[in-house]
């Protein structure tokens, strides 16, 4: 790119041929696109940099290899589905992220510091903000970046599950309510934890910090909630084991699937919350997802230049 | 360009900008003032990004509080601080930071490849920026801030860091943003001398009040000082002495330079004219001096902004020299 041609300047006086042109400065008066288009940009350069695209090739590593360990367990399962010609999944689309559920924190805490504490690290900030994108712009394009790119890990081997099981010729009606109860789950997945993600990574410029810290309440919130579960449950005050589960993000979305989206619950004792607890569940995750907003909206009101 | 009336901003412990009013046209403008003087302030409210607490500004006509985004996209900004990635090419930001400017991919592309050949950067676009030099680092955060084409940039210090020669370079391509790329510029500096040579006009504030606000040549170009120095002799062993005798003789009136510790051997004089330079040369050479040097130097900016203090400052070197 960026090959100067002297087109239609008239031919350089004898002697003078080894003249090195300056063409000078151009002045732009093509199109500025605005606020909306500088958002877009945000988002799909943050969501690319979410795997790594448009970076070195250290840092597609990790993300193209969590994106692999989720979908392979889903291609195995299909195998083993189409050749043992099963009735069934053996795992359903909702369980999966469940499942995963290690993985998945290992991706987030890995990227929402990459999204986020890099550029307080380096001080980017105050360029974005010297440009015509305002503090939700970029606190929207960052979420919305940080959430597609989880939808994209988590739905992936739904996908890769769908696709087999259509293969497998099991009942079609059956198996795309269950991936579309899948994507339901998983897109609700997305944005808690892209929010839970963000927030922590948002108060440290250094990314090792972030990580730890992610790592950190997503896998002790979930090891101390699953504890108190297991011991309600051996107590038999098992009445008191949904609302344990409102602690932790990963029980939280356990407990709105199982409430309303025909999941069966990984709780102890195999009982989730009934749909009255169940809406308490999505009230709380709603509004951890509209918290994580306004934390975010107030940190970078703060950052500024 | 810039006009501000009144402007005042008040945090709940210091008064950063106490009713600046101050009208900025075309051209180069230095911005200058000691640290704290409320430089970056005043960038900040000009971008729309901070509201002042009184009083009101416009940028390139439009009102500060309420056009804000309209105002930066016609605007560029370079931080004083660093504020680049280390693990990406240039090229990668500068695209970017060009579409965060709202320019189209293939324009975003174009203008970058322009943009940082203007401000001389080569093969090196292409390597991450962790690798460059100081230099190099400077001229691409100036090239975030021209990619867009903007009519007016803010340049945050943008000598800071640099070796004299790096500053040299800097300051010629301030200059050729306005000259030849047709761009007004703010640049701002606690180093009042470098600006007198580069801007068109200078605004001094100081404690947020506008101490002066001049075109450079009020400043600086009403009277040509020269200074000069010699070398000693066995003849004459402190040749200063002997030269700022012999043009007394002369009717030349002639004074120390400065009363900085090892600038005693510098003596300052108004040339009238050519016959000053004549009367100078002939003088050092009746006497057998070597001339070490003579230049012009002109009116620092310092002394204008600053006559008290600098006062106080030589009473208070010469104390320490004795």
């Amino acid at each position: 790119m960026a090959v100067e041609h002297s087109t239609g300047t008239p031919a350089p006086a004898p002697g003078d041929q080894t003249r090195i042109h300056n063409i000078g400065y151009r002045n732009y008066d093509g199109p500025r696109l605005g606020r909306a288009y500088a958002r877009r940009s945000l988002y799909s350069q943050s969501l690319r940099g979410s795997y790594g695209l448009g970076r070195s090739v250290k840092s597609k590593v990790l993300p193209m290899l969590l994106f692999v360990v989720m979908c392979v367990p889903a291609a195995i399962i299909v195998a083993v589905a189409v050749a043992t010609k099963a009735g069934a999944l053996p795992l359903d689309y909702t369980r999966n992220a469940i499942v995963m559920q290690a993985v998945i924190s290992l991706y987030v805490a890995s990227q929402a510091p990459q999204s986020v504490s890099r550029d307080l690290r380096f001080k980017t900030v105050p360029l974005y903000f010297s440009r015509p994108i305002e503090t939700a712009d970029y606190v929207r394009a960052k979420f919305a970046a940080l959430a597609s790119a989880l939808f994209i890990l988590t739905a992936a081997p739904l996908l890769v599950l769908y696709v087999g099981a259509l293969l497998a010729k099991l009942d079609f009606a059956d198996q795309t309510k269950g991936f579309a109860q899948g994507l339901v789950s998983v897109a609700l997945l997305s944005l808690l934890f892209a929010g839970i993600g963000l927030v922590i990574a948002s108060f440290t410029p250094r990314r090792g910090f972030g990580i730890a810290a992610v790592i950190a309440v997503l896998t002790i919130t979930y090891g101390a909630v699953s504890t108190l579960q297991a011991i309600a449950d051996a107590q038999g005050s098992s009445d008191a084991v949904p609302w344990i589960g409102l602690f932790s993000p990963i029980t939280l979305v356990d407990g709105v699937q199982s409430a309303f989206l025909g999941a069966t619950s990984a709780f102890p004792g195999g009982v989730g919350p009934g749909h009255g607890e169940g809406v308490v569940y999505v009230l709380v995750a709603l509004g951890l997802i509209a918290a994580s907003y306004g934390l975010l909206m107030r940190r970078y009101k703060k950052v500024g230049l | 360009m810039i006009a501000t009336e009144s402007l005042s901003k008040r945090f709940p412990r210091v008064t950063a900008l106490d009713r600046l009013s101050v009208d900025v046209g075309p051209g180069v403008t230095g911005l200058v003032g000691a640290n704290g003087a409320g430089k970056s302030t005043l960038i900040k409210i000009l971008l729309g990004l901070s509201p002042a607490t009184e009083g009101r500004a416009e940028v390139l006509g439009l009102d500060v509080a309420s056009k804000g985004a309209d105002i930066r996209e016609r605007v560029g900004y370079m931080p004083e601080h660093d504020c680049l990635p280390p693990d990406v090419s240039a090229t990668e930001f500068v695209v970017h930071m060009a579409r965060m400017s709202g320019l189209p991919p293939t324009a975003a592309r174009e203008r970058t490849a322009d943009t940082l050949r203007h401000v001389g950067l080569y093969e090196e676009r292409y390597r991450p920026i962790g690798g460059y030099s100081t230099g190099m680092k400077q001229r691409v955060k100036l090239a975030q801030a021209l990619v867009h084409d903007p009519q007016l940039v803010f340049l945050d210090e943008p000598t800071n860091g640099l070796d004299p020669v790096g500053r040299d370079e800097m300051l010629g391509l301030i200059r050729r943003i306005h000259t030849d790329f047709g761009i007004s510029v703010l640049v701002t500096s606690h180093l009042l001398g470098e600006l007198e040579r580069t801007c068109d006009h200078v605004v001094v504030i100081d404690g947020g009040k506008l101490l002066r606000s001049s075109s450079t040549t009020d400043f600086t170009q009403t009277t040509t000082t020269l200074a000069i120095e010699v070398t000693d002799t066995d003849e004459h062993p402190d040749g200063t002495h002997a030269v700022r005798d012999a043009l007394h003789a002369r009717g030349v009136s002639v004074e120390d330079g400065g009363g900085l510790p090892g600038a005693g051997h510098i003596l300052l004089l108004t040339a009238q004219g050519e016959e000053t330079y004549d009367l100078v040369r002939d003088v050092i050479a009746d006497l057998g001096l070597g001339l070490v040097r003579m230049e012009q130097r002109r009116h620092h900016i310092a002394e204008v902004f600053k006559s008290s203090d600098e006062h106080e400052q030589r009473k208070e070197a010469v104390g320490h020299g004795g």
